[in-house]
C-alpha cells in the first residue's frame, strides 16, 4: 500500500510530541463526488502542522473533518477514523459542541461578529460557562488578547465594534475569539490570505508562539509561509494526501515526484 | 495572387471619439433619463392627484357643527319622583329640553305651534337626546342646574355651515326651509353654532345619521385585529421561516412546503375569508363579525408574506458569521438566537410591518366572515362583533348623504395615517437596528 509508505517519518526530523491527532482511512463524500481517499495522517502535539496542495484538492475538507465543521453541510458524508487524544471524534455519542470547544477554528477571511471586541472574545466562554464571575470573563479576554498580541493596540476600545478593526486586527481578533475557549487545537484555514505582509507576519509571529500552548493545523497556499511557520507539513494532491513529513525535508528532498513538481511551482 | 494586407486597411479600427458615434450614445442616454424622469412625475403627479381628492374631501370631517346652547336639565322632566333613580333617566325627553335651550337661543317665544317645534328640532341631532341623557347618568347631581352642552347640530346644518348645501335652490327642494337658515345665520352670528374639532368621528360607532356615525368600533376592531395578527403571525411565521432556512432538512417534503409557501403569498385575499367562513365560523362555532375572527383570516393571510420575508432576511446574514459562532462551540440553536435571528431582525421587521399594513387595509375577506355589521357599541373583547377601518370606509362610500361622503374620505385619511405610520416605524426600526459595522 503506497500511502503507508510515503507516511514514514523523515529520518533525522526534529524530535516531535507524540500525535494528539490521528486519522485512518478518511474519506468524504459531497453527494456522490469523492473529495478525499483514504486519508491517513498525525498531528504532533505542540507543533505547527501545514497542509499544502494545488487549489481544490481537499485540503479545507480535511481540516473541516478535524472539527466536524463538515456536518453543516447536509450532502458531506465523512468515513473512517479520527482520533483526537484517543477519542473518536466521529463517536456519535461525542457532543460536536464540546468537541468545536476544543478544536477552534480559524476562518480564510476574518469574520469577527459585528458585536464589540470584548463581546466577541467572551461569548465562547460565556456559552461554554468557562468563567463563574464577570471579574474572571474580564481577565480571560484580556489574556486572549495579549496572547494574541492584540491587547495593546485595541485596550482602550474594548467594547467598539471588532469589525471597525483593520484586517490583520481582526484575523488577531479572531485567533483570540478561538483561544478564549481554551482549545488543544487551532485549526487554521489560509489566515492570512486576506491579509497584507507586515499584517501576515505578525499573525505568523503570533502562530509561532502560540505553538508552545496548542497544536496548531495551517492550511496555506503560500510555500514560503509553510517553510517559515510549520515543524510539518502535507501535501494533498486531488484528494488524496501524498505526502507528509518533517517540513525540512519535504522542502530539501521530497519523496514523490507530484510534491516535488508543486514545491517547485510546476503545477496548481 | 494574394497580398497581405495588413488588417487595417481592410477593416478600419473605428475612430475613437468619432463625432457621429457619440452624438447617438449621447442622445440615447438623454432620451432614457427623459422616459425616467416622464416615468417619475406621472406617478407623482397620479399620488398628488389621489391626496389632493381625498383632503380636500374629507378634511371638513374632522370638524363638526355643534350648538353651544345652555340647556336646563329641568328636574321636573328627568327626576320627577326626585329618587335620583338612574333607571327613570332614560325615560325623559331630553330633545324637548334642547329644543326649549335652542329656542331660547334664537329668542322664539315660549309657546310654540307643532310646525315651529319641527323646525326647530330639524336643526339638531337625533342623538342630542343620547348625548344629554349621557352627561345626567354620568353625574346625576347636575340636575336642576343649567350648564352648556355643545349640542351636535343636525348633518344638513353642518353640511350648510361647510358650504355643501346651495341656499339659492327653491325651498321645497331644499333640505332646510327658509326659516331655519334664518336661525342658522342668527346663531352663527351670535356664536352659538360653530365648527369644533369632530372628536365625535372617533368616539361613536355605526349611526344611520352621519352627524353621530364614527370610527370607534372600526378603529377598535382593527386594533383587536392588528393585535391577534401580531401575536399569532408573527412568532409563528418567524419559527417557520427559522426552522425551515436552518434546520429543516432539504428534501422532496420541504421544497413543497416552500412552494406551497410561495403560492399562499399569492393567493387572493377573499379566498382566506371563505376559509374563515367555512373553518372558524361554520366549523368551529365562533361568533361572526368578531374581531377575532378577522384577526384569525389576516393571520393566514399575511403569515405567508412573514414567512417569506424572515427567510430572506435570514438567507441574508452572511455564512461566515453562523461559521464563526458554530467555530467557537455554539450549538445550532445559539448560533440561531445569538447571531442570525438578531442580524436578520431589521428585515424581519419590514416584513412584519408589511404583513400588517396589509392586513390592515384588507377589506374582502373581512366582508366574507360579516364584519359588514352595522355595530353601535364599541366593543370590549375580541369575542364581539366589529368592523375595521376599510370596511367601514366600504360601508360609507355606499351612502349618499353629503354627511357620510365627507366622513368616506375623512376615514381613507385616518387609514391612510396609520399606514403612512406603520410604514414610518418600519423605516425607523430598520435604520435603528441595522449593524452598521
Ligand atoms: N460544500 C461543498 N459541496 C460540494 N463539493 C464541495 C464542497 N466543498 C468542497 N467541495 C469539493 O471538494 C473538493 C475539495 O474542496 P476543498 O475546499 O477542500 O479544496 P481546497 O483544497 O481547500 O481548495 P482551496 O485551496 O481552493 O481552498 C473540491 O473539488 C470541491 O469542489
Ligand atoms: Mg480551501
Amino acid at each position: 500500500m503506497e500511502h503507508q509508505v510515503v507516511h514514514r517519518e523523515a529520518i533525522g526530523a526534529e524530535p516531535l510530541q507524540p500525535a494528539t491527532i490521528i486519522a485512518r482511512n478518511v474519506n468524504v463524500f459531497y453527494g456522490a463526488k469523492q473529495a478525499l481517499f483514504n486519508v491517513d495522517v498525525d498531528v504532533p502535539r505542540n507543533a505547527i502542522t501545514a497542509f499544502i496542495g494545488p487549489s481544490g484538492c481537499g485540503k479545507s475538507t480535511f481540516l473541516r473533518c478535524l472539527n466536524r465543521m463538515n456536518d453543516t453541510i447536509p450532502i458531506c458524508k465523512v468515513t473512517g477514523k479520527i482520533m483526537l487524544d484517543g477519542q473518536d471524534i466521529y463517536d456519535p455519542d461525542l457532543d460536536v459542541v464540546e468537541l468545536r470547544a476544543r478544536v477552534g477554528m480559524v476562518f480564510q477571511k476574518p469574520n469577527p461578529f459585528p458585536k464589540s471586541i470584548y463581546e466577541n472574545i467572551a461569548y465562547g466562554p460565556r456559552i461554554h460557562g468557562l468563567t463563574r464571575t464577570k471579574k474572571e470573563l474580564d481577565e480571560l479576554v484580556e489574556q486572549c488578547l495579549e496572547k494574541a498580541g492584540l491587547l495593546k493596540e485595541v485596550h482602550d476600545r474594548m467594547h467598539e465594534p471588532g469589525t471597525g478593526l483593520s484586517g490583520g486586527q481582526q484575523q488577531r481578533l479572531c485567533i483570540a475569539r478561538a483561544i478564549a475557549t481554551r482549545p488543544d487545537v487551532i485549526l487554521m484555514d489560509e489566515p492570512c490570505s486576506a491579509l497584507d505582509p507586515i499584517a501576515t507576519a505578525k499573525v505568523e509571529e503570533l502562530m509561532d508562539e502560540l505553538k508552545e500552548n496548542y497544536t496548531i493545523i495551517i492550511v496555506t497556499h503560500s510555500m514560503q509561509q509553510a517553510a517559515r511557520v510549520s515543524q510539518r507539513t502535507a501535501f494533498f494532491h486531488l484528494g488524496k494526501l501524498v505526502e507528509v513529513g518533517d517540513t525540512r525535508q519535504i522542502f530539501t528532498n521530497p519523496r514523490d515526484k507530484r510534491t516535488q513538481d508543486y514545491i517547485t511551482g510546476r503545477f496548481g | 495572387m494574394t497580398v497581405d494586407a495588413p488588417i487595417a486597411d481592410g477593416h478600419p479600427l473605428p475612430r475613437l471619439n468619432d463625432p457621429a458615434r457619440l452624438r447617438t450614445r449621447y442622445a440615447a442616454e438623454a432620451r432614457f433619463r427623459i422616459y425616467g424622469v416622464a416615468a417619475l412625475s406621472i406617478a407623482i403627479a397620479f399620488l398628488f392627484g389621489l391626496f389632493a381628492s381625498i383632503i380636500s374631501n374629507g378634511w371638513s370631517a374632522f370638524l363638526q357643527t355643534k350648538a353651544h346652547v345652555p340647556v336646563y336639565l329641568d328636574p321636573a322632566e328627568i327626576d320627577p319622583d326626585g329618587k335620583r333613580d338612574v333607571s327613570r333617566f332614560g325615560l325623559a325627553d331630553y330633545t324637548k329640553l334642547a329644543r326649549d335651550a335652542l329656542s331660547k337661543a334664537i329668542g322664539l317665544p315660549e309657546k310654540q305651534d307643532k310646525a315651529t317645534k319641527r323646525d326647530l328640532k330639524g336643526l339638531l341631532s337625533r342623538a342630542i337626546d343620547v348625548q344629554i341623557r349621557d352627561l345626567v347618568v354620568a353625574d346625576p347631581s347636575l340636575i336642576g342646574q343649567t350648564i352648556t352642552v355643545p349640542l351636535l347640530a343636525h348633518g344638513d346644518v353642518d353640511s350648510l355651515l361647510k358650504g355643501a348645501i346651495d341656499r339659492s335652490i327653491p325651498e321645497e327642494r331644499r333640505q332646510l326651509n327658509d326659516r331655519q337658515l334664518q336661525w342658522i345665520d342668527k346663531l352663527t352670528a351670535d356664536g352659538v353654532l360653530k365648527k369644533d374639532f369632530n372628536a365625535g368621528l372617533f368616539a361613536y360607532g355605526a349611526s344611520s345619521q352621519p352627524e353621530s356615525s364614527g370610527l370607534a368600533v372600526a378603529l377598535i376592531g382593527s386594533l383587536f385585529m392588528m393585535l391577534t395578527v401580531a401575536l399569532l403571525a408573527v412568532p409563528i411565521g418567524v419559527a417557520t421561516a427559522a426552522y425551515l432556512e436552518e434546520f429543516a432538512p432539504k428534501n422532496f417534503w420541504t421544497d413543497l412546503i416552500e412552494v406551497n409557501i410561495n403560492n399562499l403569498a399569492a393567493v387572493p385575499s377573499i379566498v382566506f375569508g371563505l376559509l374563515g367562513l367555512a373553518v372558524f365560523i361554520n366549523f368551529a362555532g365562533l361568533p361572526r363579525s368578531a374581531s377575532l375572527i378577522g384577526g384569525l383570516v389576516l393571520t393566514l393571510m399575511t403569515l405567508p408574506t412573514i414567512i417569506i420575508a424572515t427567510r430572506a432576511a435570514i438567507r441574508a446574514v452572511p455564512p461566515s458569521i453562523r461559521e464563526a459562532a458554530l467555530g467557537v462551540g455554539a450549538s445550532k440553536m445559539q448560533t440561531l438566537f445569538h447571531h442570525t435571528l438578531p442580524l436578520a431582525f431589521p428585515g424581519i421587521m419590514t416584513g412584519t410591518i408589511i404583513g400588517l399594513v396589509q392586513a390592515l387595509g384588507e377589506t374582502a375577506p373581512l366582508l366574507m366572515i360579516g364584519m359588514v355589521a352595522f355595530v353601535v357599541d364599541i366593543p370590549s373583547s375580541v369575542m364581539e362583533p366589529a368592523t375595521a377601518l376599510p370596511v367601514q370606509i366600504y360601508m360609507w362610500a355606499t351612502s349618499a348623504e353629503r354627511g357620510f361622503v365627507e366622513r368616506t374620505a375623512g376615514a381613507t385619511i385616518v387609514l391612510l395615517g396609520f399606514l403612512f405610520v406603520m410604514n414610518a416605524a418600519a423605516v425607523y426600526l430598520r435604520r435603528r437596528f441595522e449593524r452598521k459595522w
